[in-house]
């Protein structure tokens, strides 16, 4: 069998000068480790759905004990930073500064009719710029009124007349902290990038050193460059992923409720499509500056925009709802978000990873296709 | 011996559409290079040769014809052609963050070597290329030639049946040059090596055993070196004065009709005449005293010369219309360029270091030596487009490191690659350097009809100038440098990537610009270029190593054994001298 032994002898021989080339180069390194890092640091910290510490202007026309037990509650809420104002223009001015961003409005017959009638209204103001963050104030302000309703009828021994309550249970992010959601997502995305990058540009750079040309008219196999540049990256790659779960982990605080195992897999899986990806992207791109562009267009951004990780799938047009089933990332957030905020959902993980399966034979069935020991 | 050719082209022809309709890189092409011989593939730039070297190397596929590499289709068994030769591209892809030794033992494995083979085949490799000291250095941080040599070593690691080498030698200094040469006559004699070499330094003919001669995707010719210049024999004579500038000698020879070719070759002129033992040109030019002429032996590139000139009749108009007269405030004799100790340092590296010389008015002044050997450096310095570390600079009385706009005013500068606008016309392109430089609307004008016409420039008037052939770039860029009437112009290995035709050409303009008081400072690698200057210096690794007349540099290389060293010979030996001081103080 001498035919084998010189293909081992050839794609080991590849896989130390790819392995080496990593360690001395430190730009691999960097797409692998240093971008997840900040892109991570950037959304968990950076990009927050939640509403916390909204800045809101409290106008109390006629202070009392039951006013100030009523701004009490604001002020002890999280979600508000309540500011103090005695007339409603001044608050209005306020608004229109941006330096609040919703005002309640106590009027000064406001105790009076509580007592009288055991019923009060709050006037609730909001600028509502921001359709979505002026929803979640809302529903927040009248979580605290009807939270200070109950605890003060109490306390009075008085019965008001309180609407139906509703009592939401949010199940999977119980504490619904929208970093949970976002970083198994980002995770997705971010592996994306670095698995079409890392191999898309090594492969370019090595056409614009020249090495390609000198590499071609060895005896070595199509075959062989490709596995020789997927072994090495996959191992970096996954390197870099290691690091993203643990940043979620430990340092953004997401349970993973799944196995740890499942992700594992699920993640070699996703990172051998995004890998395929760009192998393919290597067959058209012969210089690092193309690849990467291509890598962030034809990679990076679908997955931002149509993987469901940062915009809900469901309420996109329906047109745009099927061209996401050709993003691998969609795949991998639901994998992902799955594992880590729900469990071990099998039906869901396995179906998805199936996709990603296809999808990993596509790429790198076409990329060996089209890749050629050819210059024209 | 093998008498079985070890290359066979038969019709074979390859376009490129991507770029220029239907360009044909090959063009029917019919070859055969013989085994256990070094070939040399010999052309001006755009011949045709790295695409035959593909070709045969089963890189690209040809649109029609049929080549065969020792006796294997390379079309349908690529693989099959690729796991017995071995192909050196023009720039050879060493990965420069893998050491000596870590490029050797990828190209080992890739090449499927022994391990048991390995270790004696390394030291022979390493004793043939002198890289054995270097082995952990990292490939990147070799010199030029140092690379060169790897890259070789590193082809050779499994010995080849078949050994391609795409101008493996340019731009690689004369004595890498030399151990490169040394080191592929030793395959072919001891492992019977075939050898195709291919290369744009006309004087590397006489080393090959066997030569294809390619013009514009055909070939020539093919045959011994001998089979090309014995036809010539009778046609090539020396001439020399000495009541005559050896330019003007020239001048006068060029213009004779009986002459096809008439260059300066150290303190003579070589002339190729058009019919065998013509010599009445000696007749026309009685009026000059002492004319000796003398038949010499002809070499390869006389016949070269001959046949490319055949079906293009072409002397070049000399430079016309420029003022004889002295501008300003340059004084008539006296240094216009003052370079003393100079240096260049980028980091903690010397790129130019101690650099001192000085060029007189209307003087053709060369900078020669290797790539890397700092002459671009000392360049752009001279023409303000770099800071200085630590020297002195005068431009044209000037000096650089307060005046550089006004001296630069003074000067043209025609850069080392094409740098003007491709998707502009010529005309556009004159008009925009005319304006840049401040001309006023009526000098722009007669300076672009003059442009237009010395350089032969005005059928191209309207074509877009990325288009143009290369001769015909080279003389754009040499139009637009010279549109404001520099005093002064800069030519940073203006010749490289020019055939031997326009490189002739090339020369006599700036001969005729000379002759009216132009000074000319000219890199380059060329070592034969050298013979045109005036004077001139030669670099390695950022040192001045020689400075004087191409003669002087010459003499003292003469020898009983060397009687009559070429420019060459007086390179190599001034860098032993070099290396021996070095290391007598080291």
């Amino acid at each position: 069998m001498k035919a084998s032994a010189g293909s081992r002898m050839r794609l080991c021989g590849m896989i130390r000068k790819e392995s080496l080339q990593i360690l001395r180069d430190p730009s691999s390194i960097a797409i692998a480790f240093v971008m997840p890092l900040v892109l991570l640091l950037l959304f968990g910290y950076g990009v927050s759905l939640d509403a916390k510490h909204i800045p809101l202007a409290i106008v109390v026309e006629q202070p009392d004990a039951t006013s100030t037990s009523l701004t009490g509650a604001f002020r002890r809420s999280d979600y508000f930073t309540p500011r103090n104002f005695d007339s409603i223009q001044a608050a209005q001015q306020a608004l229109d500064a941006h330096e609040v961003y919703g005002i309640v409005w106590l009027r000064s017959d406001f105790s009076r009719h509580l007592l009288a009638r055991g019923d009060a209204r709050i006037g609730v103001v909001l600028n509502g710029v921001d359709a979505n963050q002026a929803r979640i104030t809302a529903g927040y302000i009248q979580g605290v009124w009807q939270a200070w309703l109950l605890g003060y009828a109490q306390t009075q021994g008085v019965e008001f007349r309180v609407p139906v309550r509703l009592e939401p249970r949010i199940w999977f992010n119980a504490a619904v902290r929208s970093r949970d959601f976002l970083v198994p997502g980002l995770i997705a995305v971010i592996m994306t990038l670095i698995g079409a990058m890392l191999t898309s540009m090594v492969v370019a750079r090595e056409w614009e050193r020249g090495t390609m040309e000198a590499l071609m008219v060895t005896p070595i196999r199509i075959g062989e460059i490709l596995v020789g540049k997927l072994v090495p990256y996959f191992v970096l790659g996954m390197g870099g992923m290691l690091q993203s779960v643990g940043m979620a982990l430990w340092l953004f605080d997401v349970p993973l409720r799944g196995s740890f195992w499942a992700l594992s897999a699920a993640s070699a899986l996703f990172m051998m499509v995004a890998l395929g990806m760009g192998l393919l992207i290597s067959t058209v791109a012969r210089s690092q500056f193309v690849a990467g562009q291509i890598s962030i267009v034809v990679t990076f951004l679908p997955a931002f925009i149509l993987s469901g990780f940062i915009f809900q799938i469901g309420s996109m047009p329906e047109p745009i709802q099927l061209v996401t089933h050709l993003i691998p990332a969609r795949y991998f957030v639901a994998i992902s978000q799955t594992l880590f905020l729900a469990g071990n959902i099998w039906p869901i993980v396995l179906s998805n990873s199936a996709a990603l399966l296809v999808m990993m034979l596509i790429f790198l069935g076409l990329a060996r296709r089209n890749a050629r020991k050819r210059l024209d | 011996m093998d008498s079985v050719p070890a290359i066979v082209f038969k019709g074979v022809s390859k376009g490129f559409d991507a770029a220029g309709a239907g360009v044909k890189a090959v063009d029917g092409l019919d070859i055969g290079v013989a085994s256990g011989k070094v070939t040399g593939l010999i052309g001006p730039d755009g011949a045709g040769k790295t695409t035959l070297m593909r070709l045969a190397a089963g890189l690209l596929v040809p649109d029609e014809g049929v080549i065969q590499v020792l006796g294997i289709d390379v079309v349908r068994h690529p693989l099959e052609v690729q796991s017995s030769i071995g192909y050196m591209p023009q720039r050879f892809g060493l990965y420069e963050d893998l050491t000596v030794q870590e490029n050797l033992d990828l190209y080992a494995d890739l090449q499927a070597v022994a391990r048991a083979d390995r270790q004696p085949r390394y030291r022979e490799l390493m004793q043939m290329t002198g890289l054995a000291p270097f082995k952990r250095r990292l490939a990147g941080r070799l010199s030029g030639g140092m690379k060169q040599k790897l890259g070789l070593a590193c082809t050779l690691v499994r010995p080849p049946r078949l050994l391609l080498l795409d101008e493996a030698t340019v731009g690689v200094d004369p004595v890498s040059r030399r151990e490169l040469w040394s080191i592929v006559y030793r395959q072919v004699r001891e492992r019977g090596m075939t050898v195709l070499l291919s290369t744009a330094y006309l004087d590397e003919a006489s080393r090959c055993e066997s030569l294809i001669l390619m013009h514009q995707g055909k070939c020539l010719g093919q045959g011994s070196p001998r089979s090309f210049s014995e036809p010539m024999r009778g046609r090539v004579f020396r001439v020399s004065t000495s009541s005559l500038g050896r330019r003007s000698l020239q001048g006068r020879l060029s213009a004779e009709p009986g002459i096809l070719d008439a260059i300066i070759e150290g303190e003579q002129v070589r002339v190729v005449t058009r019919a065998s033992g013509d010599m009445a040109f000696a007749g026309q030019l009685s009026d000059v005293d002492d004319l000796r002429v003398a038949p010499a032996e002809p070499i390869f590139e006389d016949a070269f010369i001959s046949m490319l000139k055949r079906d293009e009749a072409t002397a070049a108009r000399t430079v016309p219309g420029r003022r004889k007269e002295t501008p300003g405030s340059v004084p008539d004799t006296g240094e216009v360029i003052e370079v003393r100790d100079l240096q260049r340092r980028f980091g903690d590296f010397y790129a130019v270091r101690g650099v001192t010389f000085s060029v007189r008015r209307g003087e053709i002044f060369g900078l020669l030596g290797a790539n890397g050997a700092g002459k671009t450096t000392t360049f752009r310095m001279l023409c303000g487009l770099l800071p200085v570390s630590d020297g002195v600079v005068r431009v044209a009385g000037l000096d650089l490191r307060r005046a550089a706009a006004r001296a630069r005013g003074r000067l043209g500068y025609m850069a080392q690659r094409f740098s003007l606008y491709e998707n502009l016309t010529v005309a556009e392109n004159l008009r925009f350097f005319a304006s840049a430089y401040g001309l006023s609307r009526a000098r722009r004008r007669e300076r672009i009809a003059w442009a237009l016409e010395a350089f032969e420039l005005d059928t191209y008037a309207g074509a877009s100038s990325g288009e143009l052939p290369q001769g015909y770039k080279q003389r754009l860029s040499m139009a637009a440098a010279l549109i404001h009437e520099p005093d002064i112009l800069f030519l940073d290995e203006p010749t490289s990537g020019v055939d031997p035709l326009a490189r002739r050409e090339f020369w006599q303009r700036i001969n005729a610009l000379a002759e009216t008081g132009v000074t000319v400072l000219v890199t380059t690698h060329f070592m034969d270029e050298a013979n045109y200057c005036d004077r001139l210096v030669i670099m390695a690794e950022g040192e001045v190593l020689a400075e004087g007349t191409p003669a002087d540099m010459k003499a003292r290389f003469r020898s009983p054994a060397q009687p009559d060293p070429t420019m060459e010979d007086a390179f190599i030996g001034l860098i032993e001298q070099h290396e021996q001081e070095r290391e007598g103080v080291a």
